[in-house]
């Protein structure tokens, strides 16, 4: 069994912590763990996409099309570029708040987040062949409001630690909100810790 | 016990186990973290990692020369570079390869298929036939765990640096990794004199050339019975009297991540296929002819330059083989770019499918064994594939719609994300200004800029359009005075030629241009891009910045002091976030003529703090979009206040750091809530 997780979102907004966390907790489980991140010239606001997979006898780094059980998108635009890569009846949950790339502000080429919101949740409704009903199947598109959140957590800069949170409660992972505590503990400077833990804890409310 | 490692920590790991004592290097994507984690190690007291001199050095070749004299006293180093970093450093390792070591060096070079974050898409397996080097090319984190110990072994044991060379999804993916005890570490000998024996002169390296010939030879033996080799799926004849085998006919050749894309398809290998890893070079000759062995045709998967290929040609030649060797010479793969899972898994597949479904309708399925056909008509193999080809993937997908009603809805534009310079980045202020003091005070005047690496290269984006040439570190200034010099040619003596550099590349190659500017009379006016750090790459500190890679203090040197040192008299110095003042100081050195230099002084926004951001004030705001259109940040968007409203600038206070150059440049004052 292998569960397969992409993390999608714009450089910047802490998509390579919210994986690491992931790998941390699933190693504290006695899982193996192989993934891959975007690190470089892209991380100026350009996509970035992390791959984690969990379980046995994994050879890629990467996630194959088709195969990822759950999606977290922390820009909507991201999720559509990527929804190519979930797996039938697989989850995802999106960030609702656009990042405006530079290009579409100078006019080029416009870019309306509600569009690609939109999208996903027609993408979700349609009936697939190849996609068996299965409990919690409402489940399968959670749509966040950015705004709701930050006010839920008092600072933008931890949205990623919050929509964590939520996925946790959303029984997303292998592992609980309880395991990826311990494992923040341990990866969070002491100084950000306290508001990493509001923010993780957001799931429950 | 296991640990979550990416790549690159892997690296460092390995190589403190391996009893490293000297690290040094210099910053560059993929490679940067193999050093940052040996000196993050350094801070737990007691460990090795302590105990071991670490350096972020000036440039790659200063790098490779400390870790040289290391070396030579018998130490075991460690010099960090990207690939075109290799090229700066190539000058030295080319020599000492004939001089030698007595302490083993792993020369760890970070290769960059794609390119994603670099100016070539260079191969150091090729690098390194070339340089009579042995490479070491892991494919996992873990196995870069392991063989950089081995390298460790390899280089001592012939008295000769060795590269290892990670690519970018090597680097920067992670693993859990088995961490295994520290093996034994002895201090170095010291310098031993050894009556000339480390000086290169044409007779030592006759004599060494011949030394490295007879180790090549050798070393290509012993890697044949390296685990970073491996033969895969050979079997032995059948016997008499056995059911036949169907020896396999076809063979898969690769390496590198690409080895680990292939296993996602070929785990289980199918029965007809061998597949042969090679992780090292000199090229493991004897293990690779047992893998020809009995086969009709290779395919060849792996990245950057057909290395492994050509080898199995040249096997095929030398042995009068008649094998299809299928790779990029062949057209069969493609000749740049980094390989894609889904796209290696359709040319295995369509690699395995000719051979083995050849003509299949004309066949009874009941006569094939079992284990090579499955519903889907696909080999076990594809059956069991954790991934469908795309092609396969769109042909269900339009089934699957006629089978079940709507078709899927057209998916909206998707916006490109180029990257671009942060919101708030002094770099936006510096190339604003100058670019407003050209079109004031340069009216008529053709000027040029040109650009260098770092994150200053990300000037060249609309709306900012600042860079008209990047070429490599350094290059900026020195290519600028040549651009200076055909303008001259051509009858224009008015040319305008900028340079650009940002501080830690002003370090790695940037003073030797500017004495070639002042000792011959140039024209050009030098603009150091100082952000304090070294940015692009993670923030590493340099010679400017008054503290080493420990965080410990250093001396501080001072960049207008080195212009000034080196003979240029016109030299301006300023905040890129004071508009107004930056403006009245390009202008000046616009009037002048010679070589002049401006240094703007401003913080990344990775190493300052943010001021409350920037609020548009809507009432002012008329929609011109001036903001936006002069500084391209990317805070700034367009939005209308409220549905069907006109459209205004809206500042996000998630990006903005308060920088305030919107606020100085909007002609209505609409924006307002920070101060400089």
């Amino acid at each position: 069994m292998i569960f397969n997780c992409l993390i999608t979102g714009v450089g910047g907004q802490g998509t390579v912590l919210v994986s690491r966390l992931i790998g941390d907790a699933a190693i504290a489980k006695g899982l193996d763990v192989r993934g891959s991140e975007t690190i470089g010239m892209a991380q100026r606001g350009g996509s970035v996409v992390s791959h984690i997979r969990i379980g046995e006898n994994i050879h890629s780094p990467l996630i194959p099309t088709g195969k990822a059980n759950i999606i977290i998108a922390f820009e909507p635009a991201e999720a559509v570029r990527v929804i190519h890569f979930l797996a039938p009846g697989g989850r995802m949950i999106v960030l609702d708040r656009g990042v405006m790339p530079v290009s579409s502000s100078l006019g080029k080429t416009p870019y309306k987040p509600a569009e690609m919101i939109s999208y996903l949740k027609a993408e979700f409704s349609r009936p697939k062949e190849d996609q068996v009903a299965q409990a919690g199947d409402e489940d399968r598109l959670i749509i966040i409001s950015g705004d709701e959140l930050v006010k839920k957590c008092g600072d933008p800069k931890v949205l990623n630690t919050a929509l964590l949170g939520i996925a946790l409660e959303k029984k997303f992972f292998p592992f609980s909100a309880a395991d990826m505590l311990d494992v923040l503990k341990k990866r969070t400077p002491a100084k950000y810790l306290e508001i990493n833990m509001k923010a993780l804890g957001l799931g429950r409310s | 016990m296991k640990k979550l490692l990416m790549g690159n920590e892997a690296i460092a790991l390995g190589a403190l186990r391996a009893g490293v004592s000297i690290v040094t290097g210099y910053p560059g994507t993929p490679s940067t973290e193999i050093l940052e984690t040996i000196a993050r190690e350094a801070k737990v007291s007691g460990s090795r990692a302590s105990r071991a001199y670490i350096e972020w050095s000036v440039n790659e070749k200063a790098a490779l020369e400390l870790a040289a004299g290391a070396a030579c006293s018998g130490a075991r180093v460690l010099v960090t570079m990207k690939q075109v970093g290799l090229n700066v450093a190539s000058d030295p390792l080319m020599s000492l390869n004939y001089l030698g070591v007595s302490g083993g060096m792993v020369v760890a070079v970070a290769d960059d298929p794609g390119p994603i974050s670099s100016q070539t898409e260079q191969d150091t397996r090729r690098f390194g036939l070339y340089a009579k080097i042995p490479v070491f090319d892991p494919s996992t984190p873990e196995e870069a765990y392991l063989m950089i110990a081995d390298a460790y072994n390899w280089s001592e044991r012939y008295g000769r640096p060795v590269i290892l060379r990670p690519t970018t999804r090597v680097c920067h993916s992670y693993a859990s990794v088995e961490i295994l005890p520290d093996l034994p570490q002895k201090p170095p000998a010291g310098f031993d004199k050894a009556e000339g024996r480390w000086v290169i002169f044409p007779n030592l390296s006759y004599r060494s050339h011949i030394k490295i010939e007879e180790g090549l030879v050798k070393m290509g033996e012993g890697f044949s019975a390296y685990f970073g080799n491996q033969l895969i799926g050979d079997k032995a004849p059948a016997e008499e009297g056995d059911d036949p085998v169907q020896a396999p006919t076809l063979g898969i050749a690769t390496g590198g991540v690409s080895y680990a894309y292939a296993m996602e398809f070929l785990d289980p290998l199918p029965p007809q296929a061998k597949l042969l890893k090679v992780g090292t070079f000199p090229f493991p000759a004897s293990l690779a002819l047992k893998f020809l062995n009995g086969l009709d045709e290779v395919l060849v998967v792996e990245e950057l330059d057909p290395v492994i290929e050509d080898e199995l040609v040249r096997l095929c030649g030398i042995n009068q083989l008649k094998i299809t060797i299928r790779g990029k010479r062949s057209g069969d793969m493609p000749n740049a770019g980094e390989n894609a899972l889904a796209s290696v898994g359709e040319k295995i597949e369509s690699f395995l499918k000719r051979k083995i479904w050849v003509n299949i309708s004309d066949l009874d399925k009941e006569e094939l064994p079992e284990t090579t056909l499955s519903a889907s008509g696909l080999s076990p193999a594809f059956a069991s594939l954790s991934e469908v080809p795309p092609a396969a993937l769109a042909a269900a997908a339009a089934a699957a719609a006629v089978a079940s009603g709507p078709p899927p809805p057209e998916a909206p534009p998707l916006p490109v994300r180029p990257p671009v310079l942060c919101a708030g980045c002094p770099h936006r202020g510096s190339f604003f200004a100058v670019k407003e003091a050209v079109r004031k005070y340069a009216k008529g005047r053709k000027a040029v800029f040109s650009g260098d690496i770092g994150c200053y290269t990300l000037g060249n984006a609309q709306p900012l359009d600042m860079v008209d040439t990047c070429l490599c570190m350094g290059a900026g200034i020195t290519m600028a005075q040549g651009i200076n010099r055909a303008e001259a040619l051509k009858g224009n003596s008015d040319s305008l030629n900028f340079a650009f550099i940002g501080d830690s590349t002003f370090f790695h190659t940037g003073i030797p241009g500017i004495v070639n500017a002042v000792y011959n009379k140039a024209d050009i006016i030098i603009v150091v891009l100082d952000n304090f750090t070294t940015a692009m790459t993670g923030n590493q500190p340099h010679p400017g910045m008054g503290r080493n890679v420990l965080g410990a203090d250093a001396e501080k040197i001072s960049i207008p002091a080195v212009i000034s040192a080196l003979g240029v008299k016109a030299i301006e110095k300023v905040n890129p976030f004071d508009i107004k003042t930056a403006d009245l100081a390009v202008k000046s050195l616009i009037e002048k003529s010679g070589v002049r230099a401006i240094v703007f002084e401003g913080p990344c926004i990775a190493v300052s703090k943010s001021v409350s951001p920037c609020i548009v004030d809507t009432a002012k705001c008329t929609g011109c979009q001036s903001c936006i259109k002069k500084l391209g940040c990317p805070a700034i968007s367009i939005q209308p206040v409220s549905a069907g409203a006109k459209l205004k600038a809206l500042i996000d206070p998630v990006l903005c750091t308060g920088c305030g150059i919107c606020k100085e440049i909007c002609a209505f004052g609409a924006i307002g809530g920070a101060a400089l």
